[in-house]
């Protein structure tokens, strides 16, 4: 940067100059019609100017998601869309990329990519619909599913146990992963807020409720009252209380217990503290989803941040490489010709 | 290096105008380095050169085994050569195996140097020859000549007091051979020397004692008696001057991205899965840093593919490189590189199918994929290699074509091209054809809407690329509205589009050159018309028909989507058209298609090029044919 450069006055803008002239054209009720909303409040917190922002999806429901933004998007066969935005980030780091996605989409026809994607890196922020089914191709079950859920390709249940997107994400070596929920808009505001600041592919899984095909799917985490009791939201540096600040997560080894602050003589002090760079910590809270929140005893499903992580991206490390190859200068078109074994003849 | 010019003996030097030389060993004996360094040599000596690897997939396949022989074949000449010649003239066999299995392909009266120590009890036995039979014993050779060489034991003499381990040592009996062909063709000896010392520059003993062993070879054929009939040769060098590389077909390929990309002012992206045997163009890639290349390494063929489609939208020279099998696996994304009209180039290096097929062998048979292998109507530009040399051209018009009509563009080669070199006059920059790439302009807000599906008069829309202000735009895989790009489902719009893709296609054919006859009379009676890799043994073939007074011409079609405009024209100057195609008749399909003529195919499916003489005997034929 030298003394003259003048960092360019983006005009202000707001959540509607992002949206595009395009209807939505999702169900009513649809859980994605929010996410969609909550995207268009946050990009403009972000000063990125809207040519320097490019949305890519996959095929599904959720991957109709560029065709509502003002930004630059391409919408692209099924499951690739982490590659295309791969090569799209490598080849134009200056891109701020984003990829909308869901839970067939990212897990099931593209999750080779999607474990590839998280262990190279590229800095990405891709969004992931889990609405835990097929909803464009009309109600079969997805990798995410819940067994014995009984869809049109599972009349007598889902017998396939379903994936632990955060477990999955962390054991593949991504450097961020957060959940977040359609219907707490706030929330999900703030947590696509970190995601865009975190450099280096950034996963949110937000669970998405389809009002035709798995309607209620999330349910348990949705009313007041089963908000309040099945779901911990984590803070860094905080406690991990719930219930209204009744219960919380006691550490026993790697074993998280849930108990009664008022009864059992634990203070909030003695608690979990969350500590979203420590990935052994990560990996125990990406289980807790193992748990089926229907006992008192039953581990709250987690939302936030589970983990972040900031280690050198794809393709800061390519471009790395590049700058040390051309150190002692850019190859000539001519030396690119000639090669390095060439040879005279007289 | 005077003393190596020393030669104690008066031998007598015969001159000849070509030779070729087959290096036959074991896959561990490392005949594709020796035949390799042997090449450079003759290739920097200002010799015509045309080379041919021959290998095995397996890395090792069973020691001694017919499985397991890899051979080395190059043809060089003091006047062009485009074959590595349909039969070598000497053969190098390191073991039994190698005899057993190349001997059919061995001139009669041809020269063999048989390494003695490969034809011991053991070798013999697992080469499939019966007990007790020893084909350099039992006179069944006597059709050739012979000679076989203690290579091992001669090596490991000249090489005992290197310090060397035994094993290491053994390791250099290729070096011996290299020496001793040397001397057998008069070829300097410090091109050699100077490549071990740099390849070994880590490791001098190692490098001195590969030097002590092409020695040893070289003055075991000035000492021996064994080629005081036979002599040595000399094939002139007829090169004109210059400056020269030479080059494998996947080097070309490589480099011609890279030029490509400087000469558009575009970046350079490869996604590339590895794939035999495309992978060298990858792995020449990645070591372009310098040029500012990005390569990517994908999980699998898609995301090669799919990656470089996102490069391509980001405004990069994208392209891909794989064999059929991989090309399978990118048809959806091809489709949406068609759907997009997004430029993209796309090398198939074809090799012998279906499925795993034959990996290291060429075929021409995935013309009908790279045609038709897609779903839905989603025609792109199909175009063909002929040498390795022209890889560097064709994948070169691969990215004019694709950049400047934004399509995806197949550059078809295959594994022979793909592993054969040649040496290359060096190409000045200014040579090659412009490439434009067509971007669009950024948009001010009161500018007319941004349209990204309008066309120019070619039907091609312009290149939008993200970061341009005021041409933020949202396009995909689904079919979009004629002009907005807004996804439409409207039946008459669908129809429309089909049509405006296959119209953009059909139009790049006003940009190309008018096909032209290679060889041969631009009327007569028969035309050969070939396609890739078969170039060499055709010219070959045709020229030596031409020389019997036959009334044959030869053209190589280059591009076979769109075709050139004058080539049904062409086709209606000969009473009969020759087909020749390494598959089971794919190019006369398309042409019968297209013109309604009946060509006569010349198939051969076995996994190694045609060469001349069974082309010539298929000429041959036809002309008394057409005669009686």
């Amino acid at each position: 940067m030298t003394e003259n450069t003048t960092i360019p006055v983006l005009p202000v803008l707001i959540a509607k100059d992002f949206a595009s002239d395009q209807e939505p054209k999702w169900c009513p009720g649809c859980g994605d019609h929010a996410v969609l909303q909550q995207i268009k409040n946050v990009l403009p917190e972000l000063g990125i100017a809207p040519e320097n922002i490019v949305f890519v999806s996959g095929i599904g429901c959720s991957s109709r998601l560029p065709y509502y933004l003002a930004t630059y998007g391409v919408h692209g066969i099924h499951g690739r869309a982490l590659p295309m935005a791969t090569g799209l980030k490598v080849s134009r780091p200056d891109l701020s990329v984003w990829v909308g996605t869901g839970d067939g989409d990212a897990l099931s026809i593209g999750g080779n990519h999607f474990i590839h994607t998280l262990r190279r890196n590229p800095d990405l922020n891709v969004v992931l619909f889990n609405n835990e089914i097929y909803g464009l191709t009309k109600g079969q079950y997805s990798p995410t599913s819940k067994i014995g859920l009984r869809t049109v390709t599972s009349p007598s249940g889902v017998i396939d146990q379903p994936f632990n997107t955060a477990a999955l994400t962390i054991g593949s070596g991504g450097s961020f992963f957060a959940r977040a929920f359609d219907r707490d808009g706030k929330f999900l505001r703030s947590i696509l807020k970190r995601a865009a600041l975190h450099k280096g592919t950034s996963l949110v899984e937000i669970y998405q409720n389809c009002p035709i095909f798995n309607n209620g799917a999330f349910e348990a985490f949705a009313t007041a009252d089963n908000k309040a009791n099945n779901t911990v939201y984590l803070e860094q540096s905080k406690p991990l209380v719930f219930a209204k600040g009744k219960r919380g997560i006691w550490l026993d080894g790697f074993q998280p217990i849930v108990v009664d602050l008022d009864k059992e003589g634990i203070s909030s002090s003695d608690l979990w503290i969350h500590d979203e760079t420590d990935i052994n910590k990560a990996s125990i809270l990406a289980h807790f989803a193992d748990d089926h929140a229907d006992s008192e005893e039953s581990l709250p499903r987690p939302f936030g941040v589970f983990y972040a992580k900031e280690r050198i991206t794809y393709e800061d490390a390519l471009t790395a490489q590049i700058d040390d190859a051309q150190k002692n200068g850019i190859g000539t078109f001519e030396e690119l010709l000639k090669g390095d074994q060439s040879y005279v003849i007289k | 290096m005077t003393d190596t010019k020393l030669t104690t003996k008066q031998v007598n030097v015969t001159s000849k105008t070509s030779v070729s030389v087959l290096f036959a060993g074991d896959s561990g004996d490392g005949m594709q380095l020796t035949g390799t360094q042997f090449a450079n040599t003759v290739a920097t000596h200002g010799t015509e050169l045309n080379t041919f690897p021959n290998f095995p997939s397996e890395i090792r396949a069973p020691a001694g085994t017919i499985a397991g022989v890899s051979g080395f074949q190059l043809q060089f000449s003091s006047k062009p050569v485009y074959t590595p010649g349909a039969r070598f003239d000497v053969m190098v066999a390191m073991n039994s195996a190698a005899l057993k299995a190349n001997l059919k392909d061995l001139h009669r009266g041809g020269i063999i140097i048989a390494g003695t120590e490969g034809f011991d009890e053991k070798n013999l036995k697992l080469a499939g020859y019966p007990p007790g039979v020893n084909p350099l014993e039992d006179g069944s050779l006597s059709n050739y000549i012979l000679f076989p060489v203690p290579i091992l034991q001669l090596t490991r003499e000249a090489l005992k007091e290197s310090g060397l381990s035994s094993k290491e040592i053994d390791r250099c009996k290729n070096m011996f051979v290299l020496g001793l062909l040397y001397w057998l063709y008069t070829l300097p000896l410090e091109g050699t020397f100077e490549t071990l010392r740099a390849k070994f520059q880590k490791n001098v003993h190692m490098a001195e004692a590969n030097i002590r062993a092409v020695k040893a070879g070289y003055f075991f054929g000035d000492e021996t008696e064994l080629f005081a009939n036979l002599g040595r040769f000399d094939i002139a060098p007829q090169k004109q001057h210059g400056t020269y590389r030479r080059v494998t077909g996947n080097e070309a390929c490589a480099i011609a991205l890279t030029a490509a990309s400087k000469k558009a002012g575009l970046k350079l992206f490869l996604g590339s899965y590895p794939i035999t045997p495309a992978t060298e163009i990858l792995q020449t890639l990645a070591k372009k840093k310098k040029y500012g290349v990005k390569t990517f390494q994908a999980e699998d063929e898609i995301a090669g593919i799919v990656s470089s489609i996102g490069a391509a939208y980001g405004g990069a020279l994208a392209a891909t490189n794989t064999s059929g099998p991989g090309l399978a696996l990118k048809t959806e994304a091809l489709g949406l590189a068609v759907i997009l009209e997004l430029p993209l180039v796309v090398i198939n290096v074809q090799r012998g199918g279906p499925s795993t097929g034959l990996p290291t062998k060429p075929e021409q048979s995935d013309l009908f994929m790279a045609m038709y292998g897609r779903h839905g109507e989603a025609p792109l530009p199909v175009i063909a290699a002929c040498s390795p040399v022209d890889c560097f051209y064709c994948t070169y018009e691969a990215a004019r074509i694709a950049v400047e009509h934004m399509t995806p563009v197949i550059c078809l080669t295959d594994g022979y091209l793909a592993l054969s070199s040649e040496p290359w006059k060096v190409e000045s920059p200014d040579n090659l054809p412009d490439i434009t790439p067509h971007f669009h302009a950024p948009r001010q807000p009161e500018d007319p809407p941004y349209l990204p599906y309008k066309r120019d008069d070619r039907q091609v829309r312009a290149w939008a690329i993200p970061g341009t202000k005021g041409l933020e735009h949202r396009i995909g895989g689904l079919e979009k509205q004629n002009e907005t790009g807004n996804v439409s489902h409207d039946p008459e719009n669908h129809e429309l589009m089909t049509k405006l893709r296959a119209q953009k296609i059909n139009q790049i054919a006003d940009t190309l050159p008018l096909q032209t006859i290679d060889n041969g009379p631009t009327k007569g009676d028969l035309l050969v018309l070939g396609w890739g890799s078969s170039y060499g043994a055709i010219k070959t073939a045709v020229e030596q028909a031409i020389e019997k007074g036959y009334s044959v011409a030869h053209a190589h079609l280059r591009y076979i989507h769109p075709f050139p405009k004058n080539l049904g024209e062409i086709l209606s100057n000969y009473k009969k058209i020759l087909i020749p195609e390494l598959n089971n008749g794919q190019l006369i399909h398309i042409i019968r298609d297209t013109f309604l003529i009946a060509p006569e195919g010349f198939t051969k499916i076995q996994g190694v090029p045609f060469n001349e003489m069974e082309i010539l005997i298929k000429i041959t034929d036809i002309i008394k044919e057409l005669q009686s």
